[in-house]
């Protein structure tokens, strides 16, 4: 029983498939890390998961509750956040504005959750009058981040939030994942950097054709020499 | 030094205030057609007749407070009917909403399609508008017709030229600037305002935020409907409510929503008053104000005009297209409210 388990899902956008019977699945407080060759469906599995993509086969279950059927915005209210791989801030508003717009479901008081997301990304506090859009590209992930952070979900799911940023700041966007792994949330992401994430992660799947290869924990991933071969370049 | 304060005020009472008065109705017109685009991402070039819909409603209650005897002396008594053009016309861009576009926003058609469609739009209100109160002119202004004569202002400088201000022309500007106020206060301070420029911005993060997009719709063709009302009735009130002049008042509107970097609403209230002093400063005759500031004998034979009046309509066009092959975002790159 998984907190969030996606299982044996297959579908696709128009009549071909492109997942085949894939399952994914993360529990509360971890880390579970998708990796894969380009066009083995990563992203697609996580749209899965979160609604985005038609499944003809299998279900999703999460925190005990079967969500299949809901819109990735019911999905939302459920507790779920999804920090999507490109155009994941509003760039002509503010960063305060993004965030107060990421707690638009909460009819309570949003500003503890504000401090909090200061609190993991100092930097955005600095900045917090400033257009999103006028951000570096790390600065921006962290935004995005912070966003669905204002709900506080139960699983947040990363797609590939170290695109386009540089080594430093990949270490650094690592540390902020860890740190908010620790507070209890799920963390379910795709990952194009395979090694460094699978180092962080307490799960790990690595998909290829829209189909389960390996699962395994990262540690074990990471020594498999088969799987160091073939995906990790050595 | 005579000659100058002459000059000065011929140019205030002739280009000024009327610029700032055409400018403001411009402004709001463009306000209007720049949040549909923003928010619903097409041209909307029903927006004009929008505007006279609003105005003959505003009108007819006018008639209606007239007849009874209702009235806010010294202030036009249109101003007390515009709260019911309003609703009028907010049930009746809800109604065109619902049965229209609405069926073209589920099925995400291509927005030439909803261009195409607000065309026909446009159509069936203008007739809608002839039908009900007819193709000719309508008088509904009352109240003081000046707040300023030129007379008055000529004997209390003693100056040759008058200035003069219309209590149309003053409500026209203090109304435009409240609005504008508001309209600002409403998008950058509110809950709601800031999830219509959400919603502009990245619709699909919008919706994985929770913002609810039929509510963004309905608010936004509320403020649409109330901004056309305003801006069709104070443009009825300055100069006059003829049903035609409505669907011609659409390129300027279009000009400065366009020019200021459609999407966006500073541009688009920016864009408006270009386009107005643009429109005024190219077609006013300077003669008398050359006659003033040069030596006491010269003589002109000339108006000492750029462009004839006739040609007013075409200032605005003039300017959209330079401004589309120079700088085709507009001076305010638009795209988002």
């Amino acid at each position: 029983m998984g907190f969030l388990l996606g299982e044996q899902m297959t579908g696709g956008y128009g009549a071909a498939d492109i997942l085949h019977d894939c399952s994914i699945g993360v529990e509360k407080g971890e880390i579970a890390v998708i990796v894969g060759p380009n066009g083995a469906g990563k992203s697609t599995a996580m749209k899965a998961v979160f609604g985005m993509l038609p499944l003809r086969k299998g279900h999703v279950m999460f925190d005990g509750e079967d969500v299949t059927q809901l819109k990735p915005e019911e999905r939302v209210v459920k507790g779920m956040g999804f920090v999507p791989q490109t155009h994941n801030v509003f760039t002509s508003m503010t960063v305060e504005e993004n965030l107060e717009m990421g707690a638009f479901i909460r009819t309570d008081s949003i500003n503890d959750s504000i401090a909090q997301v200061y609190d993991l990304f100092p930097i955005l506090k600095e900045k917090r009058k400033q257009p999103a859009g006028e951000l570096s590209g790390g600065q921006r992930q962290q935004v995005a981040v912070g966003r669905a952070l204002m709900t506080h979900p139960k699983v947040l799911m990363l797609d590939e939030p170290t695109a386009g940023v540089s080594p430093i700041v990949m270490d650094e966007l690592f540390d902020r994942i860890i740190e908010i792994a620790r507070l209890d949330v799920a963390i379910l992401m795709v990952e194009q950097n395979a090694k460094q994430a699978l180092e962080i992660a307490d799960k790990g799947y690595v998909l290829v054709q829209g189909q389960n290869r390996f699962t395994d924990t990262g540690e074990s991933l990471l020594a498999n020499p088969e799987v160091r071969r073939a995906f990790l370049g050595g | 030094m005579t000659d100058f304060f002459n000059a000065l005020t011929l140019l205030g009472n002739f280009l000024i205030i009327p610029g700032l008065t055409y400018g403001s109705q411009l402004a709001l017109g463009a306000l209007g057609v720049t949040l549909v685009y923003g928010v619903l991402r097409f041209s909307n070039f029903g927006h004009g007749e929008t505007m006279a819909f609003g105005a003959m409603v505003t009108i007819l209650v006018t008639w209606g407070f007239q007849s009874l005897g209702l009235s806010i002396q010294p202030l036009p008594t249109a101003l007390l009917a515009i709260p019911v053009g309003i609703l009028a016309t907010v049930i009746l861009t809800l109604l065109i909403d619902r049965f229209v576009y609405r069926y073209h926003r589920e099925r995400k058609a291509n927005p030439v399609i909803f261009l195409i469609v607000s065309i026909g739009v446009m159509f069936f209100l203008g007739g809608l508008i002839r039908f009900i109160i007819g193709p000719g002119d309508q008088i509904f202004f009352d109240g003081t017709r000046f707040i300023l004569k030129a007379r008055e202002f000529k004997q209390m400088t003693g100056l040759n030229e008058g200035l003069s201000l219309k209590m149309t022309q003053a409500v026209t500007i203090i109304t435009a600037v409240i609005i504008v106020a508001a309209m600002f206060w409403f998008l950058n301070h509110t809950r709601t305002g800031k999830s219509m420029r959400a919603y502009s911005d990245n619709e699909n993060l919008a919706l994985l935020s929770g913002i609810n997009p039929d509510r963004v719709v309905l608010i936004t063709w509320i403020l649409v409907a109330a901004l056309a009302t305003i801006a069709g009735t104070l443009y009825g009130l300055d100069k006059s409510f003829k049903p035609f002049v409505y669907m011609q008042l659409l390129l300027p509107i279009f000009a400065s929503a366009i020019v200021g970097g459609v999407g966006n609403p500073i541009g688009a209230i920016a864009g408006g008053y270009v386009i107005a002093f643009s429109e005024l400063i190219l077609t006013f005759a300077y003669k008398k104000v050359v006659l003033y500031l040069g030596p006491d004998n010269m003589e002109l034979e000339s108006l000492v005009q750029f462009l004839g009046t006739d040609y007013k309509i075409a200032v605005s066009f003039i300017i959209l297209v330079i401004v589309l092959i120079i700088r085709p975002t507009g001076l305010f790159s638009g795209k988002t409210i």
